[in-house]
Order: structure tokens, then C-alpha cells, then sequence
């Protein structure tokens, strides 16, 4: 049996209860979720005197659009004058439990596909009492009356729903509402501009790092040098003589540093003397090696079909191509900070997280407070891309026991060398790939091994995650692959070595490898059948419409068929995640220093339906910008255990100049809908790749790609 | 020490470390929390303000450095958030995460300052310090051209 994909576990409509289990300090502490409540549509909408509607969304605003489309569809079901609406994140409780994760989180492209019914019906809920408010108001039947814009409307009288809503939230919620038909939505599947833009250029808008409280002090903390180091013993004597430096202690992770302010801490800490011991001496080029030995064997079965060892030995023409893809830090451009306040009242925590009750429960242990008694308050996400949604509650944890030590509020902040070190990377990946041709040029045969990290042992998700010694995410794109199913014989093998760097989702998850070793590596065979890339695969996705029509989408816009400017060149690829599909057509060319150009992307995306067609560009031209940092620039490495890279000089990323004319394309389907903010990524780079191939017939294999 | 230091066109006690960077002075010390932190080496461009007209990246600038000079953050940059550059960007509906825009617009502003109608490749060579993660490179290019063409932008 195939183990399930994270797709496929994370979009399980019958849910799944992730039971938490958090042991820290010598004692575990069971967390059951409750069941989930009956939604109450006055968690969600309030609506103001002045006719102000404020929507309080459950998932956290990093900059893929949360904040306007899950509102849009409140709003829509509520006819709610969008001219007066506001948004705010919802603090932490049960009512914002993510319908798929069973905890309040944001992640794997879900938030919108996850609560589009439920959105629908709390603004409908909230409709149908403050209708009922005003039929109660008017002596009138309420299936007499109509909404529109922010009103109740009898005949020719109207009420506000300003003037409504305090009578209407006294009403109890009907259980069950109707809900508009499609064809009459006003909102849903308009291009919409953002909510949170006036506050975001004027500097206005606050994100964790910019919290200020009376008192606060700033920590940083000297972490180990290597992963997995023990702090042997510390000089702090030279750190408290900074002006501003107000103590030094031990913690968990490491020696923090508390001060008046940032600079005095970062002084401080820089005047440190610290010993640490021991820890795993990771190097990335014996690493390297050591992954590409063990794909030679056979690792866990994953998928088994036939006889691959048979077909190959048969097949007419062979491929062997191994494919490599580096650590990788997500540089998030907010760097991760956490602020707490512990009190009388309770705990305050000021942070910007994708996990909210993880975070709540966290800082319930470390400090001995009931769950209730931590509040959560999510400011923007200067950036998540996964490394805000830690199982380890890591950043949070660690600042929850500073701030329980000093005994005043704390922020507690990263500096970019402590992100770029910090671990939390996108584990390093080598795949092996083995494929066989009939004379015809047709695919017989398909033996691929992965090697890699998993992401989710070990952490709180490993239940949910890793099935059979499968972790999902490690395969996610190759298991679940279509090209592998037109294949009659194939096995793929997973290897799942371990050492003491810490590995996390990042943006597109095992997608960022699966999709370049598949893709790259249809190409080759493509090459190898002497076929058009596009042919080639066109035939193999016969009984993929979906696929096909994207594919065909990106190709045909970008003029596949018709000759590219002189020294330039095509790349295609396709591939499903998160329930989407995209397909990209990269066109490239390679300057005098051989360093690779990209100038055109036209990308089609088939996500089923769409909220805000103006966000989804955004998510596709935002996915591919990512993805092409870590196409062609970013790399952790390390050496004698220590990461060689530290800031965005030696951790470089794509800039202005290096970005594409993107061109997005919106397939509407009837499909089920899918996520957009992680699926632009994965096909990016072996478009590419197969774009540098077509122009110089240099096959690149290895991430960053980097001509010889 | 203690000095005076000019933000958004009034005058501040500031009593902080000499060597203090700008962006600290301005966050820490004087709460203008738009002006954010990246990197602290100018590699990023988040902590991008004005200095007598010129874009800096405060990172850089020690305190003892700012004294005498009049320094514009976003938040000063215009009184409503009207500047054309702030409408084009509103229009074009360019940010993401947002974290980054700040230093974005205070570069953009400082550009169409000096280069009222900029070619692609002059945007690019000017705004290449500015790193954005979410990717809204594209969209920014697009408002520089927008705000170009606004005629406030063009005095």
C-alpha cells in the first residue's frame, strides 16, 4: 500500500484528530481536542453601530492573501457593503479549529478550500438573524424580506445592519441556512485588491517584531554553533558590561541576552564567550555522497508495480540520472521574533505563528498556566513559507522561558545569521531515477529511490504523516505521480537517514524536489525517445485531462512550437500539489558568464474555483519567485557541523532584476478546489532546467543549477 | 549620549548609544516600528529611509552619523498615504507579506526623485538591494511605471 500524501491526509474530509502529546520537563501532558463546536457566526462577524463590519478570520495573514479572500466569502453570504469592511486576526479558541488540522493553524495550502463552506455559512447565519432581527422590528415575515449591501430591505423601507446587530446577535444561529447560488455572487470571483494594503504601505501595519508594550525588554540568544551542541560553560562578564545589557542566562537552547534594546542585546551577545561540546559534525559534501551511495539500494517500499528490474534489463534505451537538492532556509523577510507578557492575568504572547493553539498550548506547560489563560495575538506574518509553523512550537517555547525567568515582557528576536544557522531547513534530497524506454520511445520501466530526512518524525505529526516508515512528505509528487502510473513496471524506494539537523516544511514541502527529479527526468526520457517534450508528455497524461489542459494552456501561451528569440530557449513541466494543478513554461538564455537568464514564465493553474483571481496571480507569480531563488541561487551547506552560510550575502536570493515577466493563466474547473499559495513553486525549477538543457544541451541535475 | 535628531520634520530628544544604528534609534528609542530590520548589513533594503533626500539603508547610519540631517520614514513620507508611489502601489495591489514594502517605497520614492520616468532596467538597477521574499518584484516594476506616470510624481 502507498503510503497516503500529505495532500491526501491534510484534505481528508472526514478529518483527522491530531492527539497532542508535549513532553517537556519530565511530564507529558495530553491534549484530546474538544469536538468541534457549533459554529457561532458572532465569533466571526461583528458589526458596529456606525455600520463598520468586522470579520475575524481563524487563519494567520503572511502575505498569501487570507485576510482578504476568506473574508470576500463572509462578506458575500452577509451582502455586507464591502466599502465597510475590516478584518482582524481572531484570537486563539476553539472556534477557528481548522476544519482539516482539528487546531487553530494555517498551512499546506488550505485555509481557503478548507473554510470556503464554513465561511459561507457564518456569513449566511449572520444574514439570516440580522433578517430576522429586522422582521422582528418591522412585525414582518422574514422570508418576505431581501439584503443587500449592508441592508435589510421591506418593500420600501430599510434598516441598516448597523441598527440590526444588537438585536441580532441575541438571536440564536439557525442551524441551517440556504446558500446563495453561484450565479448570484457578487464578490466571489472578482478580482478583489487587498484589505490590509493601506496599513502595509504606510507603514501603519504592525507584524510581531514591531510590538511594543510599557517595560519591554529585547532578547537574543547565542544558540550552538553545531547541531545538537551542549553548552559547556559561559563567560558573561563582558556582556553585562554593555550599557543596557540587564541580564544573562541559561536557557534551554542556549545563553540569552536581555537588554534595554536590540542593539544593546546584539552587543551583548557578540561580547559573549561561550563554550559548547559535542554535536553532530554534519558535512554537506560527505552527506552528499553518502545519499548517493545508498540510492543505489533499495530502500522502504513506496510504490511497487510489475517488474521494474525486469522491464529495465528488457527496455530498448535507458536513463540513470541522479538528482540532488540542497538544505535550504526559508528567510522569511521578518526575522522570527516572539513577544510575552506574563502576568497575574495570565500569559500574552504577541507572535506571529501559523499555529496558534500549538503555541497556546506550549506556553501553557512552560509557564503552568490552563490553555484558556494564554492569549494569542497574531500581528501580520512578515513571511511564513512553513518556518512559522513549527510541531516544536520551537521559537515560541524558547522565548515563553526566557520571559518566564526575567520576569518582565520580553521579545525575543532572531537576527538573519540566527535564521540562516538556525536550522528548520528543507531537508537536503537525492533521488535516483532508472528509467527504461521501449523501441518506440515509449516509458516501460521506472525505478526511482529517494533519500532524504523526514520532516515529520519525531514531532507531533509523525502520527499523521509517516505511515508504514513512509513519511509522506518525503514522496508527495513522485508516489502519487501520473507519469509513474501510464509506467507498467516501476518502484519507488524511500531511505530516511537521521542526523541532528533540524528539517521543516518549507513552501511546496517534498514538492520543491519531487517535482524537479519528475519532471527533469521526463525530459530526459522525452530527449532520449527523440520526442517533443510536450508530445512526449502530452502522451503519457492521456487519461489526465486537468494535467493536459494546463499543460497545454502554458504551452500554447508561451508559443511552444514557434521559435524563441534568438538565444533563447523553452523548458516545460507540470505537477499537482495541494489539490492544484500548474503547469510552466519557463524561456531562458545564458549570459557571457554563463549564468543563467530567466525571462519569461507563463504559468496555468487549474485550482478548481477561485475567490480572488487577483490574489491567485499574486500566489502564482509569488510561488514561482521562490521557487526560482531556490533554482538558481540558495544553498545551506555545512561543513564540520557548522552552516557556512549566514546572511543574504552568502544566502543569496532572487532579486528585481532576475524576475520574470510572469503570465498567469486561470483554468476554471469543476474540480474540487485546491490551494494556491504553494503549488506555483514546484514546477519552476525543472522548467528551467529543461529550458537550460534545450538551449545547451548541459543536463543540470543538481539545485542551485549551475552551468559547467 | 543625548542629541536631536530630525524625523519627519520634527525635532527628537534622542538618548542613545553613539554607535546605535538608525533603524534602531527610530524603532527602539522613537517607536516608528515602519521602518523595518532585515538583515542589518544593506543587504535587504527593509530599513531603507530618507536622509536629506537620499535613500539610506539605516542599518548603516550610526546614530552620531544622523545628527544634523533631516531624515524621512514611510510614515513621513506623505500625510495620507497619497504619495504616488503609495497610490500606485494601492492600485497595482503589490504587497504581500509586507514586510519588505516599506523599504521598497522609500527606495521607489527616492528613484522617481531623481529619474521621474524610468526605464525597466533602470528600476531593476536601482530597487536590486531591495530583496522582497513573497515575490512581488513584478508588481513593484509595474507601480514604479504607474506612479511615473502620475503627474504628482513628475514636479
Amino acid at each position: 500500500m502507498s503510503p497516503l500524501s500529505r495532500r491526501e491526509l491534510l484534505g481528508s474530509a472526514a478529518g483527522l484528530v491530531i492527539a497532542f502529546n508535549l513532553p517537556r520537563r519530565g511530564r507529558a501532558a495530553q491534549m484530546a481536542p474538544p469536538p468541534p463546536p457549533a459554529t457561532d457566526p458572532n465569533a466571526f462577524v461583528h458589526i458596529a453601530p456606525d455600520d463598520t463590519v468586522t470579520i475575524l478570520i481563524g487563519h494567520s495573514e503572511m502575505g498569501q492573501g487570507v485576510w482578504t479572500g476568506l473574508t470576500m466569502i463572509i462578506a458575500e453570504e452577509l451582502d455586507a457593503d464591502w466599502s465597510k469592511v475590516r478584518v482582524e486576526h481572531a484570537p486563539a479558541g476553539v472556534q477557528y479549529f481548522h476544519p482539516f488540522f482539528h487546531m487553530q493553524g494555517t498551512g499546506g495550502s488550505t485555509s481557503t478550500r478548507a473554510e470556503f463552506q464554513k465561511y459561507r455559512e457564518v456569513g449566511a447565519m449572520a444574514r439570516d438573524m440580522l433578517v430576522r432581527a429586522a422582521a422582528d422590528r418591522w412585525k414582518a415575515d422574514p422570508a418576505k424580506l431581501r439584503t443587500e449591501n449592508g441592508f435589510v430591505i421591506n418593500g420600501s423601507d430599510k434598516l441598516s445592519y448597523g441598527a440590526l446587530a444588537k438585536a441580532a446577535a441575541k438571536l440564536k444561529p439557525s442551524e441551517k441556512v440556504a446558500l446563495k447560488d453561484r450565479k448570484d455572487w457578487k464578490l466571489i470571483g472578482k478580482a478583489t485588491r487587498r484589505l490590509d494594503t493601506p496599513e502595509k504601505i504606510t507603514g501603519k501595519a504592525k507584524f510581531g517584531i514591531d510590538t511594543q508594550l510599557p517595560g519591554l525588554r529585547t532578547a537574543l540568544v547565542a544558540r550552538a554553533p553545531v547541531f545538537g551542541a551542549k553548552l559547556k560553560s559561559f563567560d558573561a562578564s563582558k556582556a553585562k558590561a554593555v550599557k543596557g545589557v540587564e541580564k544573562v542566562i541559561k536557557i534551554p537552547t542556549g545563553v540569552a541576552v536581555v537588554a534595554k534594546n536590540f542593539w544593546a542585546a546584539k552587543k551583548g551577545r557578540d561580547a559573549l564567550k561561550i563554550e559548547w561540546e559535542g554535536g553532530d559534525p554534519v558535512d554537506s559534501e560527505k552527506q552528499k555522497a553518502e545519499y548517493l551511495s545508498l540510492a543505489k539500494t533499495d530502500g522502504d517500499k513506496v510504490v511497487a508495480a510489475g517488474d521494474a528490474n525486469a522491464a529495465l534489463a528488457s527496455a530498448a534505451k535507458k536513463v540513470v540520472a541522479e538528482y540532488d537538492a540542497p538544505y535550504l532556509a526559508h528567510a522569511t523577510m521578518e526575522p522570527l521574533n516572539c513577544t510575552v507578557r506574563i502576568d497575574n492575568s495570565g500569559c500574552d504572547l504577541w507572535v506571529g505563528t501559523q499555529f496558534q493553539t500549538l503555541e497556546q498550548m506550549t506556553a501553557a506547560q512552560i509557564v503552568g498556566l490552563p490553555p484558556e489563560k494564554v492569549r494569542v495575538h497574531t500581528p501580520f506574518l512578515g513571511g511564513g513559507f512553513g518556518r512559522r509553523g513549527s510541531p516544536r512550537s520551537d521559537f515560541v517555547a524558547e522565548a515563553v522561558a526566557i520571559a518566564k525567568i526575567v520576569g518582565k515582557p520580553v521579545k525575543t528576536v532572531w537576527t538573519r545569521e540566527d535564521d540562516i544557522k538556525g536550522a528548520y531547513y528543507r531537508p537536503a534530497f537525492v533521488h535516483r531515477v532508472e528509467a527504461g524506454l521501449d523501441a518506440g520511445g515509449k516509458p516501460v520501466a521506472w525505478k526511482h529511490t529517494i533519500v532524504g530526512q523526514s520532516i515529520a518524525q519525531g514531532t507531533l505529526f509523525e502520527k499523521m504523516i509517516v505511515k508504514d516508515g513512509i513519511d509522506g512528505t518525503s514522496v508527495e509528487g513522485v508516489s502519487d505521480s501520473p507519469y509513474l502510473e501510464a509506467v507498467p513496471a516501476r518502484a519507488v524506494t524511500l531511505h530516511t537517514p537521521k542526523n541532528a539537523v533540524i528539517v521543516h516544511f518549507w513552501r511546496s514541502v517534498g514538492n520543491t524536489h519531487t517535482a524537479f527529479a519528475m519532471e527533469s527526468a521526463v525530459d530526459e526520457l522525452a530527449w532520449a525517445a527523440g520526442k517533443d517534450p510536450l508530445e512526449f508528455r502530452a502522451a503519457l497524461l492521456a487519461d489526465k485531462p486537468r494535467h493536459l489542459a494546463a499543460l497545454k494552456k502554458a504551452a500554447g501561451m508561451a508559443g511552444w512550437g514557434t521559435p524563441p528569440p534568438a538565444g533563447h530557449a523553452r523548458g516545460l513541466a507540470v505537477h499537482e500539489s495541494f489539490g492544484s494543478i500548474v503547469a510552466e513554461c519557463a524561456e531562458v538564455s545564458v549570459n557571457a558568464d554563463k549564468e543563467i537568464r530567466v525571462h519569461k514564465v507563463w504559468a496555468a493553474l487549474d485550482c478548481g474555483s477561485v475567490v480572488n483571481p487577483l490574489g491567485v496571480e499574486a500566489q502564482i507569480q509569488g510561488g514561482i519567485a521562490y521557487g526560482l531563488s531556490a533554482a538558481l541561487h540558495s544553498a545551506v551547506t555545512l561543513k564540520d557541523g557548522k552552516v557556512e552560510q549566514s546572511n543574504f550575502h552568502d544566502y543569496t536570493v532572487l532579486r528585481i532584476p532576475e524576475m520574470p515577466e510572469v503570465k498567469v493563466a486561470i483554468i476554471e474547473s469543476d474540480a474540487r478546489m485546491g490551494g494556491v499559495g504553494e503549488p506555483g513553486t514546484p514546477p519552476i525549477a525543472p522548467a528551467v532546467a529543461n529550458a537550460v538543457y534545450a538551449l545547451t544541451r548541459q543536463r543540470l541535475r543538481s539545485l542551485p543549477l549551475k552551468l559547467a | 549620549m543625548s542629541v536631536k535628531l530630525e524625523v519627519n520634520g520634527s525635532i527628537k530628544e534622542v538618548d542613545a548609544a553613539d554607535d546605535m544604528p538608525l533603524l534602531w534609534v527610530l524603532r527602539d528609542v522613537l517607536g516608528y516600528t515602519g521602518t523595518k530590520y532585515g538583515c542589518g548589513m544593506a543587504q535587504c533594503g527593509a530599513c531603507t529611509v530618507h536622509l536629506d533626500g537620499d535613500s539610506v539603508r539605516s542599518c548603516q547610519v550610526p546614530l552620531a552619523d544622523a545628527v544634523g540631517h533631516k531624515i524621512v520614514t514611510i510614515e513621513g513620507l506623505s500625510k495620507d498615504g497619497m504619495h504616488p508611489v503609495q497610490q500606485a502601489w494601492a492600485d497595482i495591489d503589490v504587497v504581500q507579506c509586507g514586510y519588505c514594502q516599506s523599504g521598497q517605497i522609500m527606495s521607489a520614492a527616492a528613484l522617481l526623485a531623481k529619474k521621474p520616468d524610468p526605464t525597466d532596467e533602470e528600476i531593476d538597477r536601482w530597487m536590486k538591494g531591495n530583496i522582497c521574499r513573497c515575490g512581488t518584484y513584478q508588481r513593484i516594476r509595474e507601480a514604479i511605471h504607474k506612479a511615473a506616470s502620475m503627474k504628482e510624481a513628475k514636479k
